[in-house]
């Protein structure tokens, strides 16, 4: 029972990156996540591990959470802010340390969501159904082995959908999982697993969302004595949504190698809830959504010293916007994006502790539109990266370089008519560094620094938006520079069974930020410009430990803070009162964080999550107009595992927003109050 | 064990300091002293800030010219039950007798208040309101929302609405041109500048004339595409200016002359805001340059008699630099000090600049986001 317990600990601790995990620690695991990675570092005969392991939310940790989408799910890591405008068909967006949404990178199973039109990955349209394991890491995964394209964010964030695994003697694996509660929720899914042969496996999910996002908001206002001077409670409207997701994959493992496949549908209209002004309670715009993706991974150890990874993929995405209001601009806008991606990373070994890399990926993107005039683009994007890690005793250290060819062809048209076409060609160079050191060998205690140089291509809205667009945008840097410790230890004996802790401190500048300026004259005409500059500098804590109390009680904590000053340095000449020099940056909070707690008594599990974002102001002009309140949630679940017959079923029961706080993350939109959610899940 | 103990209480401690949520209070209005009390008939200046679209950050400030003294922000303080404020997107102001008329544009509505103390009095429900005037006991209100025709080629004509001014009730309406913006009234005749805003790149190009006494649209005068501004001087004459399709065809204003049906002119000078002022029009523009990727901006008065630009740039002293977006301009009735706003960059406080009839520099002071409407509160000068 006591090795159980250990073992329980290991997998809800979760933050362990995988290749570095003890194999022999979970071989005699039982039914859970962390048997897979049996399966991954088999093959590995020296799996390098990286140099700055990555934040990560897994198994019994992630389902705790509450969390409906990856997005709930990714406030609980350090040094992020997601910007939300609620609801269950609302859009969240993730900002890492600062350097806007644009610069993050998210993977699914390997390879990079793209956006070209906007750059925005909308990580509430991703549902945790059939998500196994969450990743951030600043900078890159600083690992060398990966497509060029992994090199090429500010901050990445990986998304591993769960992988088949199979019980001794049995082949087939059903799961049966229906979620329902406030907002109208109706959300079933199913998964399907088969084992083809001891190689191969075959994985099927389907899920489908049903909201009518109807949520009760109220605002407030008092007087300075306490008196209420107005109270107006409303329901929020059109927010609804229905969202079918259809996924499947093979798995496959080779001596010496592994490959997959995999293809994701995703098929949605939603209400778009606008934001709540005066007289205005409800709106009518409408989105659906189409994506479509198919990809596939190869790895392979050629020789003793060589190893290929070769990855693929097509993307197909259709976006359409309508309001049907007739009170304003009729809009029935469509979009149609099509990507088309091959990658091939090579990595040879020139000594014991000391390997090579070179992966070189090619991009190509084109966008349709029924805008009138619009520029038709598209996007070759050539990328290469040079990667080298080399360990010496406790010293671990790993640099790139990344070489980035990028070109844009598109149209100028008058009347329909091509007038002119365009050709742009862009070359650029960025480095990245990253060295950790163990200066005890007894501890566990690692110093880290990393430098990265990175910059993001201005999307194809921002160039070439009808009216809106400027052709002549340069690339947006994004200069990191991270210096942190972390320290953990495991005990198998004992109270404490494992500990962790971290603290890194940074200074990031984004130059050449790219945002919209008026132009001309009247209030909807903008232009996109490449002047905006922030100097942002943070510090990220995180500590997390599990305890092994009497009477078989598992109790595990974490804790995160993130102090932060985002500054904006675009326009000294705006310093006179009310200024936005040097002001914080919008929606920036100086202080953010968030507790969580977990206790397991045998088939019984209790989750408590806390979020805490401090006050911020929704402009750099940081004044008392401007100034937005703290917000905290307390999030509350328990689930309890029982068999019935030969069914494995597990109930969960959630409450989230607990003592009902009515707040906005972002100003106007309203978030719910406090909530319910039941999930029966079943295994056959 | 204990270390750890200690860095939790330190968090925790570092999450106590960082604050909890307050409840949310009615934002008291701030004064600032910025100049000189000026005694003649004029008594205040209100200042209405059109917030950015989706703020819901329309204030009202207002200027009292008999104590120097500068109030941001005094609808929500005067008017503290109304829930959300004053609303989103402030598009016109306007006095006439007793009562001031804000027209919140995307809220849909028309704020009417007291003239002295701010105090609404009720609300006009109009969709998509733009611009208001006042004549013979009635307002007049454009709004981009009229009829709608579902075709292959979508079409959304204006209207203009009648309003009654002691009963705050729309009375009738009357359909003109697509996306109307500014109206003036000469000699019994409503001229209404249609824009076409929405018909891009079809935009509209003509002046709907409506007949006051039966308040039918009586004609369409051609002017020139994408009209905007529209104001009637005492010689009969009505200067209309067009925004241009902002790429080929520039901001342009023209002189029509009412009485003998005519153009008289057109201006080569671009026009964001423009205020009469007795025999002088003044006219600030913005002109976006995909040449220099930069605005250029223009700071004009033209005589309006003899239909000259009598100044090239009224801000003499050079403090113009000092503005990134005029965006409003304003006279004083008696002073003949000039105003004008700056929009920043539209996010961001805006600022009001206060100069002398000789075009120095006097004042200037922060404001709400966008500055971009006046109305001036005294005797003898709000009576058409």
């Amino acid at each position: 029972m006591k090795r159980r317990l250990t073992l329980w600990g290991l997998v809800c601790w979760c933050v362990v990156c995988c290749v570095a995990q003890d194999a022999e620690s979970v071989g005699s695991s039982r039914l859970d996540s962390m048997q897979y990675l049996k399966n991954v570092t088999v093959y590995g005969t020296k799996p390098y591990a990286e140099v700055i392991p990555a934040q990560v939310l897994s198994g019994k940790q992630l389902e705790g959470l509450n969390s409906h989408s990856v997005a709930d799910a990714i406030r609980y890591f350090s040094g992020v802010q997601i910007k939300d405008y609620g609801g269950v068909g609302g859009i969240k967006t993730v900002d890492m340390r600062s350097m806007g949404s644009n610069h993050m990178g998210v993977f699914y199973d390997g390879i990079q969501l793209g956006n070209a039109q906007n750059g925005q990955i909308d990580l509430g349209k991703f549902s945790l159904d059939n998500i196994e394991e969450i990743s951030l890491y600043n900078g890159q995964k600083s690992e060398i082995f990966q497509p060029a394209r992994d090199f090429g964010s500010a901050g990445s964030i990986y998304l591993r959908t769960r992988r088949p695994k199979f019980a001794p003697g049995k082949s087939d694996n059903l799961n049966v999982t229906m979620r329902t509660g406030s907002f109208g929720l109706a959300n079933p899914s199913v998964r399907w697993e088969h084992k083809f042969s001891r190689k191969v496996s075959l994985s099927l999910n389907a899920e489908y969302t049903y909201a009518t996002g109807q949520y009760h908001f109220r605002y407030r206002k008092m007087f300075s004595d306490g008196v209420v001077a107005w109270d107006t409670t409303a329901v929020r409207k059109n927010g609804d949504i229905y969202a079918l997701r259809l996924e499947g994959s093979v798995h496959g493992v080779m001596p010496d190698g592994r490959w997959n496949a995999k293809a994701y549908y995703y098929d949605s209209e939603k209400g778009i809830p606008g934001a709540i002004v005066n007289n205005v309670w409800k709106t009518a715009q409408r989105q659906w959504d189409r994506n479509f993706f198919a990809q596939g991974m190869y790895q392979q150890k050629i020789t003793e010293k060589y190893e290929l990874l070769a990855s693929a993929k097509y993307a197909r995405d259709y976006m359409r916007y309508w309001n049907p209001d007739t009170t304003l601009m009729y809009i029935n806008n469509k979009f149609w994006q099509d990507e088309l991606y091959a990658s091939v990373a090579n990595k040879y070994t020139l000594a014991r502790d000391w390997d090579v890399d070179l992966s070189v990926d090619y991009k190509w993107n084109y966008l349709n539109s029924t805008l009138v005039n619009f520029a038709y683009p598209t996007r070759h994007t050539v990328l290469a990266a040079l990667a080298t890690a080399y360990t010496w005793q406790r010293l671990k250290g790993q640099a790139s370089l990344l070489y980035t060819h990028v070109n844009d062809r598109y149209t100028s048209r008058s009347g329909g008519t091509v007038v002119e076409r365009h050709n742009k060609r862009l070359d650029r160079f960025t480095p990245a560094v990253f060295v950790s050191y163990q200066p005890w060998a007894q501890y566990d205690l690692n110093i880290r620094a990393f430098y990265k140089r990175i910059f993001r291509m201005p999307t194809f809205n921002d160039l070439y938006y009808t009216d809106m667009g400027n052709a002549s945008l340069r690339p947006e840097y994004a200069t990191q520079w991270n210096l942190g410790l972390m320290y953990q230890h495991y005990n198998d004996m004992g109270l404490l069974s494992a500990v962790r802790l971290s603290a890194d401190a940074y200074y990031n500048i984004v130059t050449d930020k790219i945002i919209a300026v008026p132009k001309g004259t009247g209030q909807y005409r903008w232009m996109m410009m490449n002047i905006g500059k922030v100097k942002i500098r943070g510090i990220d804590l995180a500590a997390r430990m599990a305890l092994r109390l009497p009477g078989n009680v598992l109790l595990e904590g974490g804790l995160t803070y993130t102090y932060q000053r985002a500054q904006d340095y675009t326009n000294p000449a705006d310093n006179k009162d009310g200024g936005t020099y040097k002001g914080q940056i919008a929606y920036v909070p100086w202080h953010s964080g968030s507790a969580t707690l977990h206790g397991a008594w045998r088939d019984l599990d209790l989750n408590y999550s806390f979020i805490y974002v401090g006050e911020r102001y929704h402009t750099s002009a940081n004044i008392r107009a401007n100034h937005e309140q703290p917000w905290y949630t307390h999030d509350l679940s328990a689930s309890y595992s029982f068999r019935v017959m030969k069914l494995q079923c597990k109930v969960t029961g959630e409450v989230n927003n607990l003592f009902n706080q009515q707040y906005d993350v972002i100003q106007n939109y309203p978030m719910p109050g406090r909530n319910y959610k039941l999930i029966l899940k079943v295994d056959i | 064990m204990r270390t750890i103990h200690k860095i939790c209480a330190v968090l925790l401690a570092m999450l106590v300091l960082a604050g909890c949520r307050e409840e949310d209070v009615i934002f008291v209005p701030e004064v600032v002293e910025i100049a000189q009390p000026e005694f003649n008939d004029v008594q205040g200046m209100y200042v209405l800030n059109e917030g950015n679209m989706g703020s819901n950050k329309a204030t009202l400030d207002y200027y009292n010219f008999s104590t120097g003294r500068y109030t941001r922000n005094v609808f929500g303080f005067a008017n503290p039950s109304v829930p959300k404020e004053m609303g989103d997107v402030g598009n016109d102001l306007g006095i006439y007798g007793s009562k001031l008329y804000a027209v919140i544009n995307c809220s849909n509505k028309v704020d009417v208040m007291d003239k002295m103390t701010v105090k609404k009095i009720g609300q006009i429900d109009i969709p998509n309101c733009r611009y208001i005037k006042f004549y013979g006991g009635y307002a007049y209100v454009t709004s981009y929302a009229g009829p709608v025709e579902i075709r292959e080629d979508y079409e959304q004509r204006g209207f203009v609405a009648k309003i009654d001014t002691t009963t705050l009730q729309v009375v009738d309406t009357c359909v003109v041109g697509f996306q109307p913006d500014e109206l003036d009234i000469v000699n019994g005749k409503i001229y209404v500048a249609n824009s076409g805003g929405y018909m891009v790149p079809n935009y509209e190009n003509t002046l709907s004339v409506i007949d006051i006494a039966t308040f039918k649209e009586e004609e369409r005068i051609p002017i020139a595409i994408n009209l905007q501004g529209c104001r009637a001087d005492s010689h009969g004459t009505l200067w209309v200016s067009s925004r241009g399709d902002y790429y080929e065809n520039s901001s342009m204003l023209y002189a029509y002359d009412t009485r003998h049906h005519r153009l008289l002119k057109a201006f080569d000078t671009r026009v964001s805001s423009m205020w009469l002022d007795g025999d002088s029009l003044y006219v600030i523009g913005v002109q976006f340059s995909y040449v220099t990727m930069k605005n250029e901006v223009t700071y004009a008065i033209i005589n309006t008699a003899t239909l000259e630009q009598v100044a090239d740039n009224f801000i003499t002293d050079g403090t113009e630099r000092d503005i990134t977006i005029p965006y409003a301009v304003a006279v004083h009735p008696i002073t003949k000090d000039i105003y004008v706003t700056d929009g920043k960059d539209y996010v961001s406080p805006g600022w009001l600049f206060c100069y002398s009839a000789e075009g120095k520099l006097k004042w200037s002071v922060r404001t709400g986001d966008i500055p971009g409407h006046f109305a001036f509160l005294g005797k003898n000068i709000n009576d058409f």
